[in-house]
């Protein structure tokens, strides 16, 4: 079958909708997930055709739609459930670090808990507070934890399918901003393994290491540093635990340059990681500190404010610049 | 009863200066559902019997003293250092007993971490209950074998696993229920409330089975809650009941009645199991900080084992050689238990690197391999002193 073009959301819907055909053990889960089909409509149509024992509307409380899909899971059950907004994971944080987390190592590997958390999350909509944050590495430090993010539809369609299909519960970040972007998603093709990151563009001057939704402005700091005469390599690290440090490497001992860019604050995050890991493994390869680029140590700002905490393009080139002039 | 009057001599609280601030609800404390009086006379309920053999009736006692000698002989491995703590379930036989007998073998328990007596109805071996104790895991044995899950450590999180499981039971068209144990302090936290919401939205098989033991560590039920416990169910739209907790044929009574509406598709029932912690919280606590030795006294004069054995020796149910045959089996378990436990061996070190994922995760691959190097290099260093 050809590709089709489709937006993130599509292929999300889309995804959910193969995993509930597939599998009768898959459940949907969540707060306006049935008859409205979430708020951002991802699980749009699914209770119309699988029903309410299979896509399940909630009451409002996070830390039962997770501990149910917990029992859920211990029943044999696929719960995939959606936390309305990143902001509103808090209330559930106890059962996903404290139960979720940790019930394979508890269990000494009688327990499998295939449970995947659905967040929809980071800024640049124009959300009121609590909207708008990136939580990822507070759930990246959590041992018992996968967490991943698609940067675009074929990775929304496929890495949807593949968290579903893991024994391990898996936290799946979606890109909210991103959720409208188009491209086109093969529904045959052989999946990029899930904890393995991806090159979006190739280049032999610097490497940008991003995730989710700022894979696309790094993609555009380093279509604008073409024009500008230097080659910048994009890779797509789509999962932040584990990440895949052996492809960023790869990369780095090629360009000798790196700089991560996330949305999440820069402080303690996923960049301060792989800063940290490439400078132990390549260190007489590099011509210059990793730098990052990121969120400010300050609560996610009003929305009037999002594109100066946010990084941008410029901010991107800014560091792009940096590193060069070392 | 005598249950309410000690409840009742409990000194109020401190009503509020405020105009129109709260008062205690209550007029007088509820009536419990109660088959065995304090003094071993068997007494008629209105809603809820039972009607069992003496055999069946020496095995109630007989879990019962098992239980208390397998908890005593813990204890004493704590005192000995030998397990890093204890919580005991020292008063708590009757709930336990009474309530995990009511069981069938397709339910599912999901306890907290001073189930013992239920661990011991589910035939859980008493000995795989001491690891997580002495610290060489977090729980040893396969809750799928004895449809009993391990012990939840932090408070109530459990009883929203109970209430998924049960829905799950429901999806699957079986006619299973289960039990979510619990305390009276863990009723104060967000997870129980919310179990509470789930099961009776989705009409769980669930039996919310809560012990309240009268203390969350020092913390009596006055700090926990303003009305009865049990009240709190109407609330969330099911049944709340409380049951002598020390009774252990009305506990099994309540709980098998519970364990049918479920079955029936009726949805979830709050049992309030009213009891007493003879003991400390764990072995970390002291009790005598915080409570009263007229209180314990009170309550031990409503001990649920000995109640038991008078009914039994009046009915006369049990001789002579049923109590000494029992004394000798409760010497031989306490025996069991200190000599496995002793012999435990800690873990292998590598098994810390063991079970993080179903799937395997690169970095903890990466980390296995570190710290493998790293011990073999010690190995190595011998060799060469040699």
């Amino acid at each position: 079958m050809a590709a089709k073009s489709m937006t993130i959301a599509k292929a999300l819907n889309e995804s959910l909708r193969k995993a509930l055909d597939t599998d009768p053990k898959v459940l949907i889960m969540g707060e306006d997930v049935g008859k409205l089909g979430g708020v951002f409509r991802i699980t749009d149509g699914l209770h119309k055709d699988f029903g309410e024992g299979r896509v399940i509307d909630t009451p409002l409380a996070e830390s039962g739609i997770v501990g149910t899909a917990i029992g859920l899971a211990l029943r044999g059950y696929r719960p995939v459930v959606e936390i309305q907004f990143d902001g509103f994971v808090f209330p559930a944080y106890d059962q996903i670090v404290t139960q979720l987390a940790k019930m394979f190592a508890r269990s000494l590997g009688k327990i499998k808990l295939p449970v995947v958390v659905r967040i929809p999350y980071g800024g640049g909509i124009g959300a009121v507070e609590h909207h708008s944050e990136s939580p990822e590495a507070l759930f990246a430090h959590v041992a018992g934890l996968k967490v991943v993010s698609p940067s675009n539809a074929s990775d929304a369609y496929w890495m949807m399918q593949q968290a579903i299909q893991s024994d391990d519960p898996v936290i799946f970040f979606e890109p909210k901003r991103r959720y409208w972007d188009k491209g086109d998603v093969d529904t045959d093709a052989i999946p990029h393994p899930l904890h393995k990151a991806k090159v979006a563009r190739e280049g032999s001057d610097l490497t940008l290491a991003a995730y989710g939704p700022m894979v696309k402005v790094c993609l555009e700091a380093a279509a604008a540093a073409a024009e500008e005469g230097k080659s910048v390599e994009v890779v797509d690290l789509r999962s932040m635990s584990p990440i895949d440090f052996d492809s960023v490497q790869a990369s780095v001992e090629k360009t000798r340059r790196l700089v991560v860019v996330h949305e999440a604050p820069v402080f303690l995050g996923t960049g301060a990681e792989i800063a940290a890991r490439i400078t132990e493994r390549s260190f007489y390869h590099l011509e210059a500190p990793v730098l990052r680029v990121g969120g400010y140590h300050v609560p996610y700002p009003p929305a009037r404010l999002e594109d100066e905490y946010l990084p941008g393009l410029d901010r991107v080139l800014d560091a792009v610049d940096r590193s060069l002039a070392y | 009863m005598t249950v309410e009057s000690t409840a009742a001599t409990r000194k109020p609280r401190r009503s509020s200066k405020r105009a129109g601030a709260a008062k205690t609800p209550q007029a007088s404390e509820p009536q419990l559902v109660q088959l065995l009086t304090p003094e071993g006379e068997r007494i008629e309920h209105p809603e809820y019997e039972v009607d069992l053999t003496p055999e069946e009736l020496r095995g109630l006692y007989r879990d019962m003293v098992l239980t208390r000698r397998f908890d005593a002989e813990a204890t004493a491995l704590q005192r000995q250092g030998e397990l890093g703590l204890w919580a005991s379930l020292l008063g708590q036989e009757a709930a336990q007993i009474g309530s995990g007998r009511a069981l069938r073998d397709d339910d599912y328990v999901f306890p907290t971490y001073r189930e013992h007596g239920v661990a011991w109805c589910r035939g859980v071996d008493p000995t795989n209950l001491l690891g997580m104790f002495r610290g060489v895991n977090h729980g040893g044995w396969d809750p799928n074998s004895n449809n009993f899950h391990l012990y939840t450590i932090v408070i109530g999180s459990q009883t929203l696993h109970a209430t998924g499981y049960a829905m799950g039971i429901v999806k699957d068209g079986a006619d299973s229920a289960v039990v979510a144990y619990f305390g009276d302090g863990a009723s104060s936290q967000g997870d129980v409330a919310e179990a509470f919401t789930f099961s009776a939205v989705y009409n769980a098989p669930v039996v919310f089975f809560c012990q309240n033991n009268q203390w969350a560590i020092s913390e009596p039920t006055e700090k926990q809650m303003r009305v009865p416990l049990y009240q709190r169910a109407q609330g969330f739209g099911f049944p709340g009941v409380r049951v002598d907790g020390n009774d252990v044929l009305a506990c099994l009574a309540v709980t098998k009645s519970a364990l049918e509406r479920a079955r029936r598709g009726e949805g979830p029932t709050l049992v309030e199991a009213y009891t007493y912690r003879m003991g400390a919280h764990t072995t970390s606590d002291d009790p005598t900080k915080y409570r009263t030795d007229d209180e314990r006294q009170a309550w031990e004069a409503k001990d649920p084992i000995q109640r038991l054995k008078t009914y039994l020796e009046k009915q006369k149910f049990a001789d002579e050689a049923f109590f000494t045959g029992l004394e000798s089996e409760s010497e031989a378990l306490g025996k069991r238990v200190r000599e496995v436990v002793r012999a435990m061996p800690d873990p292998d070190s590598m098994a810390m690197f063991e079970n993080t994922h179903a799937d395997g995760h690169a970095l903890v691959d990466e980390e296995r391999a570190q710290f493998a190097a790293y011990q073999a290099s010690f190995a190595d260093s011998a060799e060469e002193g040699n």
